[in-house]
C-alpha cells in the first residue's frame, strides 16, 4: 500500500446566511493514495467542489472551513499561513475547473496568464517563461502553440481553452491536481481526448490526481478509488472495482442503476426518487432515508462510515448489526432488470 | 489598429458637422434679428443694416453656413462684437484654463472614485464600504456650485488656509478642483465598486486565486481591467459634465475660464463668442470620447466598434 499524499479528516465547511448555518461539507473523511487518482462522485449540491476548495483553503466568505484536518504530504492544510497556501496553490497543488469558457481571464493573453504560474514559483522571466509557456501548449496537444500563446481566450474554443487550463495547472509540474467536473462543459468527443490527456500527464509526471465529476463512466475509466458524497458527507469510499462490483449504499446502488447498460438487457433506467433535500429540510439521520427504498426505523439515527470486510468503507445502517429492517436485503441486484 | 483609429476618426466627421449646424443655428433661432439686438433697440436703421451687411445676414442661409463653416475650419470665428479682438484670441487663453481645471478635476475624480471603489468592494457590507457609499451619495447630490461655496466658508473665510478666488497659484487650484471634481468621483466610485463586485465573482478570479497569486494582484491586475470596461464609458461622459459644470465652478471662485467667457458673452449678446466657445467645447468632448473608444479596445480587444 503507497503512502497517502492527501489525508483528510471530518472536514467541515459551512456558510453562514442570514444566521444560519448551511453545511455544505458535513465530516468528509477520504485519503488519495500517492500517484493515484480518485473520484469523488455526487449529485450536484453534495459538496464536492466545497470539498476541493477547501482543500486549497478558497473558500470565501460567507463560507468558512468550521473542522476537521487537512494533511497533505504530513503538513497540515487548514493551520498554513497565507504565503504558505500561495506557495502551495498552482505550485504542489493545482486545480482545474468546470467551466473552461468563463475560467480564463479575458483581458490578458493565453500567454501573459501561463507566464504569471512560472513568475509566482519559479521566479522565471518573460522569455524564459514564454518559452516554457509554448513548451506546456504543445504537451497539452495544442496545434501551433507560439502562436497560440499570444492570443486571447475568446479566440480559442471550450476544448482548447481546457486545454489552456491544464497546461496552467501542470505548469508547475504539481504533486496533486484537482480536477473539478473538467469535462462537463465539453463536448463527448473532446470529453475522452481531455481525460486521455490528463490521465497521460499524470504518468508522465507522476502526480495524484482528484477527479470531481458526477458521471460514473468517467469514474470508471479513470479512478482507482471512489468516494461517493451525498449532501456533505461521504457514504461509501471504496476502490473502484469494489465499487462496481460491489456497491454497499443504497445511493451508489441508485446512481449505478441510473446509468446506461449494455451488459444487461435493461428495459428501462430506474431513478433515484425524489431529490437532494434542502438545506434547510435536512433529515437529521442518514441523510438519503428519504429517498432510500430499505429506509427502517432506525435510519431516522445517522449511521458511521464503517469499514466492512472487503475493503468498502460505507455508510449504512443495513450493514450493522443495530439494522432493525428485513434481514439480508439484496441492495444490489447485479442482473436487475426492472 | 490604425485602421481602426482612421476609421474612428472618419466617423467624427459627420458628428462635427452636425455640432456646427447646431452651433450655427443658435445665432439664428434666438427670436429678433441679431443685427438688432446687437446695436441695441434705439439704433438707427443704417447702423443695423451696417451689422447685417458686415455679418452677412442678408445672405441666404445655406450660404451663411457654408460662410461659417470655411471660417470656423480655419479657427476664424469672426471678432467680437464688444471689442473687435478675433473670437479665437478671447477663447484660447480661457479655454487653456478651463481645459486645466477640468484635466485635474478629471484626474482628481478618477483617482479616488477608483479607490474609494475599490475597498468598497473589496470589503463590502463593512464598515468602511457603508461610510464610503454613504460619502459619495452625498457627494453626488451636492451642486457644485453649493459645495464650492460652503468650501469657500470653511476653508477660506473660516480656516484662511486657501484661496477663495483666481486660477494659477497651487492654493487657488485645491477648491475649484475639490467642488467639481467631487460628483464625479462619487459616481465613478459607485460604478467602480458595482463593476469589481461583477468581476470579482467570476470564474477567472478564482483561476487566478488557485495559481497562487497574491490577493493585491489579483485585485489590481486580475480584476481591475476588467472592472474597467464599464467605468471608463462613464469617465468619457464625465469629462462632458465637468466642461458643463465648470461654468458654475468658475463662476463661484472667479475664474477668468471659458464658462465665465460664455455666461458674460451671453448677456452681452455676443454672439460670435458664444459659437465659437460653445463650439470648442462641443469639439473636445468630441475627441475624449474618442480617447474613450480608443482606450476601450486596450482594455477589451473583443469590442468591434464597428
Amino acid at each position: 500500500m503507497s503512502e497517502n499524499i492527501l489525508d483528510i479528516k471530518d472536514l467541515r465547511t459551512s456558510f453562514f446566511v442570514e444566521g444560519s448555518e448551511v453545511r455544505a461539507v458535513d465530516g468528509v473523511t477520504f485519503q488519495v493514495p500517492e500517484g493515484k487518482t480518485l473520484g469523488i462522485v455526487g449529485e450536484s449540491g453534495s459538496g464536492k467542489s466545497i470539498t476541493a476548495l477547501s482543500i486549497l483553503q478558497l473558500i470565501e466568505r460567507p463560507g468558512e472551513i468550521v473542522g476537521g484536518s487537512i494533511n497533505f504530504k504530513g503538513e497540515e492544510l487548514t493551520e498554513a499561513k497565507n504565503a504558505r497556501m500561495r506557495d502551495i496553490r498552482g505550485n504542489e497543488i493545482s486545480m482545474i475547473f468546470q467551466e473552461p469558457m468563463t475560467s480564463l481571464n479575458p483581458v490578458y493573453t493565453i500567454g501573459q496568464q501561463l507566464r504569471e504560474s512560472y513568475k509566482i514559483h519559479q521566479g522565471l522571466g518573460k522569455k524564459e517563461g514564454t518559452k516554457r509557456a509554448i513548451e506546456m501548449l504543445e504537451l497539452v496537444g495544442i496545434p501551433s502553440p507560439a502562436k497560440r500563446v499570444d492570443q486571447y481566450p475568446y479566440e480559442l474554443s471550450g476544448g482548447m481553452r481546457q486545454r489552456v487550463m491544464i497546461a496552467m495547472a501542470l505548469a508547475c509540474r504539481p504533486e496533486l491536481l484537482i480536477a473539478d467536473e473538467p469535462t462537463t462543459a465539453l463536448d463527448v468527443t473532446i470529453q475522452a481526448q481531455i481525460l486521455e490527456l490528463i490521465k497521460e500527464l499524470q504518468n508522465d509526471i507522476g502526480m495524484s490526481v482528484i477527479m470531481i465529476t458526477h458521471d460514473l463512466g468517467v469514474v470508471a475509466e479513470t479512478c482507482d478509488y471512489v468516494a461517493v458524497m451525498y449532501c456533505g458527507k461521504v457514504v461509501e469510499y471504496a476502490d473502484v472495482e469494489t465499487l462496481f462490483e460491489n456497491p454497499r449504499h443504497p445511493y451508489t446502488v441508485g446512481l449505478l442503476n441510473s446509468l446506461p447498460r449494455h451488459d444487461v438487457d435493461q428495459d428501462e433506467l430506474i431513478p433515484i426518487k425524489g431529490s437532494v433535500p434542502a438545506p434547510d429540510e435536512m433529515p437529521t439521520g442518514c441523510r438519503f432515508a428519504p429517498r432510500c427504498p430499505h429506509a427502517s426505523d432506525i435510519c431516522s439515527k445517522l449511521p458511521e462510515l464503517e469499514t466492512q470486510e472487503d475493503g468498502n468503507d460505507v455508510r449504512c445502517w443495513i450493514y450493522t448489526e443495530e439494522w432493525d429492517g428485513e434481514k439480508g436485503v439484496a441492495v444490489y441486484d447485479r442482473e436487475h432488470t426492472t | 489598429m490604425t485602421t481602426f483609429i482612421i476609421r474612428r476618426l472618419l466617423q467624427l466627421i459627420p458628428v462635427l458637422l452636425g455640432v456646427t449646424i447646431l452651433v450655427f443655428s443658435l445665432m439664428h433661432l434666438t427670436p429678433g434679428n441679431p443685427a438688432v439686438i446687437m446695436a441695441g433697440e434705439s439704433a438707427p436703421q443704417a447702423t443695423v443694416e451696417a451689422i447685417e451687411q458686415r455679418l452677412g445676414l442678408n445672405d441666404p442661409l445655406h450660404v451663411q453656413y457654408f460662410n461659417f463653416l470655411g471660417n470656423a475650419l480655419q479657427l476664424d470665428f469672426g471678432t467680437s462684437i464688444r471689442d473687435n479682438i478675433p473670437v479665437f484670441e478671447h477663447i484660447q487663453p480661457r479655454f487653456l484654463i478651463t481645459l486645466e481645471l477640468t484635466i485635474y478635476s478629471m484626474i482628481f475624480a478618477i483617482v479616488l472614485g477608483l479607490l474609494a471603489g475599490i475597498v468598497s468592494a473589496v470589503r463590502q457590507y463593512t464598515f468602511s464600504d457603508v461610510a464610503i457609499m454613504v460619502v459619495a451619495l452625498f457627494g453626488l447630490s451636492m451642486p457644485n456650485f453649493w459645495l464650492g461655496l460652503m468650501l469657500i466658508q470653511w476653508f477660506s473665510i473660516n480656516l484662511g488656509w486657501l484661496s477663495p478666488t483666481g486660477w494659477g497659484d497651487p492654493d487657488q487650484l485645491v477648491l475649484p478642483v475639490i467642488a467639481l471634481g467631487t460628483a464625479g468621483a462619487a459616481i465613478i466610485a459607485r460604478m467602480t465598486r458595482s463593476s469589481m463586485l461583477d468581476v470579482i465573482s467570476q470564474d477567472y478570479i478564482r483561476t487566478a486565486r488557485a495559481k497562487g497569486v497574491k490577493e493585491r494582484v489579483v485585485i489590481f491586475r486580475h480584476a481591475l481591467k476588467n472592472a474597467m470596461i464599464p467605468v471608463v464609458t462613464v469617465i468619457g461622459l464625465q469629462f462632458g459634465y465637468f466642461l458643463a459644470g465648470s461654468v458654475l465652478t468658475e463662476s463661484v471662485f472667479a475664474i477668468n475660464g471659458l464658462g465665465r467667457l460664455i455666461i458674460d458673452a451671453i448677456l452681452q449678446r455676443d454672439f460670435p463668442i458664444v459659437q465659437g466657445a460653445v463650439l470648442v467645447v462641443s469639439v473636445s468632448f468630441v475627441i475624449v470620447n474618442l480617447i474613450v473608444d480608443i482606450s476601450y479596445r486596450f482594455l477589451n480587444k473583443r469590442v468591434d466598434l464597428n
